[in-house]
């Protein structure tokens, strides 16, 4: 059995479907990207993936205990970042993660180990009696991390962990993760798409209320309509000589002019059922003789796939 | 327990972490001096006795208390900080007990301050000392309703201001319906079983007896039972409204 079972969960909130029979499960071992754009129903499915919100319908069972039944126990087993990374702003980091500590059960000398070694894990050495309200954005970000790992949990759920935090933040928080992926089952929200490729084994893609893909970011880049295409900068050619010459291939699903400078073309080559067409391009290139400046297959962006799943269902509410 | 002694002890230092406790016990103090002293004609009595000093009580806690729980659960809900202490391994009933109780640990804290007036009298005269700590007690327990109150309806909005409001005017009508002002508008018409019962949930009829040093086991029961129903109230509409 999977450390996370989510089957058939389902929420609303007064008229609106926030979360439509979502079913999926993840292992050890994987970290699991939840993508959609905002309002998809990401937030509420990790609210009570973590037992704040009750579902309507469906259950969460973690390393075989229902939430529902044992809410208090599945709690011990997750950490859990809640979005904005709410911590209480009058409390200093030292003693936050004291109270975190306590309530985690730890005392003595093992509470201390935890909060200073968790402490330096996320590198809060600096503020640590400085009151959180005072702190920078990318610090108390930190503190929230700090909270979520405190105990090291088996599961760990981060809503949009590196929301709002600049690139070098968003580096470290990126290599914790990485760090800590090995040995916890990691569930993680967010919207940018860069972020999926950096640290995720597995995304899954929600657009209102329901899971319209799951996979590795790989299997989802395949998906888009420019997975295997090539792009193609060519002189001293005619454009329409260059688009005669692909028209009626089979194999060829489209092709757009890029750029036009000079003597200089460059193209778009999108294969018509995403089966890989390079060696065909550069062969009709040399048939042709043309010039070649540049020729490179696109592994398909997870932008565009992403659009291409979500957009329908966002213009739509 | 250990969850509710965990929260009891962050709640009571947060307290004091920010101005809160040194406006509300000095503001607490200088009211409570105010009405002993002036309105309560403390010296023309000429006797031993603290009742002028608790009668304002009622009073007192009705503005002062709700401006100390109009945060407990709103400013959490608003800050989204609720989330986090909810899903931690401690349950609904804990969380709700711990910060009640800190706050009632609180406001008993502020009424320690108060031990000048209690040497005053000694100093004047000999007052009966047990009747005194039995007005304490029952101030501080009238306190614990007025905190059960405002902590639950602090839970109905994020908004600490339209907390405030509903608690004062929720915390009034408790108060009120023992006022002979009150009664007596009810008393030309109303069968005497229906005037009985509106002097009954009032505080002030409860917290009388209590102030003259009289336990009577009934306004205890009240007392308990009111905070009892109150707290049980703020743990359901919390579950209600945490979505939203």
């Amino acid at each position: 059995m999977a450390m996370i079972e989510i089957k058939d969960l389902y929420k609303q909130y007064g008229p609106i479907t926030a979360v439509d029979h979502v079913s999926f499960s993840v292992d050890r071992g994987e970290v699991l990207g939840f993508l959609g754009p905002n309002g998809a129903g990401k937030s509420t499915t990790m609210k009570m993936i973590t037992g704040f919100l009750a579902p309507d319908g469906g259950t969460v069972t973690i390393d075989g205990r229902d939430i529902a039944k044992d809410p208090v126990h599945v709690k011990r087993l997750i950490g859990y970042l809640p979005e904005g990374a709410p911590a209480y702003p009058d409390m200093t980091p030292a003693g936050f993660l004291e109270f975190i500590a306590q309530v985690r059960g730890f005392s003595g000398a093992e509470k201390e180990r935890r909060v200073s070694s968790t402490i330096a894990r996320v590198q809060l050495d600096d503020v640590v009696y400085q009151p959180i309200e005072t702190l920078s954005k990318g610090f108390k970000r930190r503190v929230g991390l700090a909270q979520a790992i405190l105990h090291d949990p088996q599961v760990l759920v981060l809503d949009e962990p590196t929301d709002g935090l600049d690139p070098n933040q968003k580096h470290e928080v990126r290599g914790l993760i990485k760090q800590m992926a090995k040995e916890k089952v990691i569930i993680l929200s967010t919207h940018i798409l860069e972020e999926v490729d950096a640290v995720c084994t597995r995304a899954l893609i929600i657009a209102g209320g329901k899971l319209t893909a799951d996979g590795t970011p790989r299997d989802l880049e395949a998906r888009s309509p420019y997975h295997n295409s090539v792009s193609l900068r060519v002189t001293g050619a005619a454009p329409n000589q260059i688009k005669d010459a692909f028209s009626n291939m089979s194999d060829i699903g489209g092709i757009e002019e890029e750029q036009l400078e000079n003597d200089t073309t460059a193209w778009r080559i999108r294969p018509s059922k995403g089966q890989s067409i390079v060696a065909k391009v550069s062969d009709v290139a040399q048939r042709h003789g043309w010039h070649v400046e540049e020729l490179h297959v696109h592994r398909g962006r997870l932008d565009d796939v992403f659009r291409q799943l979500t957009y329908h269902q966002q213009s739509r509410t | 327990m250990r969850n509710v002694w965990i929260l009891f002890k962050r709640e009571l230092s947060g307290y004091f972490a920010t101005p809160i406790a040194y406006v509300f016990i000095v503001i607490f103090l200088f009211l409570s001096g105010i009405f002993t002293f002036y309105l309560g004609n403390f010296f023309p009595r000429n006797q031993a006795d603290l009742l002028p000093f608790f009668s304002f009580h009622p009073w007192l806690y009705l503005f002062l208390i709700p401006a100390l729980t109009m945060r407990l659960w709103a400013e959490e809900r608003k800050s989204g900080t609720i989330e986090l202490l909810l899903t931690l391994p401690m349950t609904m009933g804990q969380a709700v007990a711990g910060k009640f109780l800190a706050a009632w640990a609180f406001t008993a804290i502020a009424l320690v301050f108060t031990f000048p007036m209690w040497l005053t009298v000694n100093y004047l005269g000999e007052p009966d000392n047990g009747t005194i700590l039995a007005g304490y007690c029952g101030s501080l327990l009238m306190a614990g309703g007025f905190l059960a109150i405002g902590s639950c309806l602090s839970a109905i909005t994020k908004n600490q201001v339209i907390a405030f409001v509903i608690t004062v005017v929720v915390c009034l009508a408790f108060v009120l319906s023992g006022f002979p002002l009150v009664l007596d508008f009810f008393r030309g018409w109303a069968p005497q079983v229906i005037i009985e019962t509106i002097s009954s949930f009032s505080f002030l009829t409860h917290f009388n007896a209590l102030s003259r040093g009289v336990i009577d086991l009934r306004d205890i029961v009240y007392f308990v039972t009111l905070i009892t129903f109150w707290l049980f109230a703020n743990a359901i509409i919390i579950e209600m409204k945490k979505a939203d």
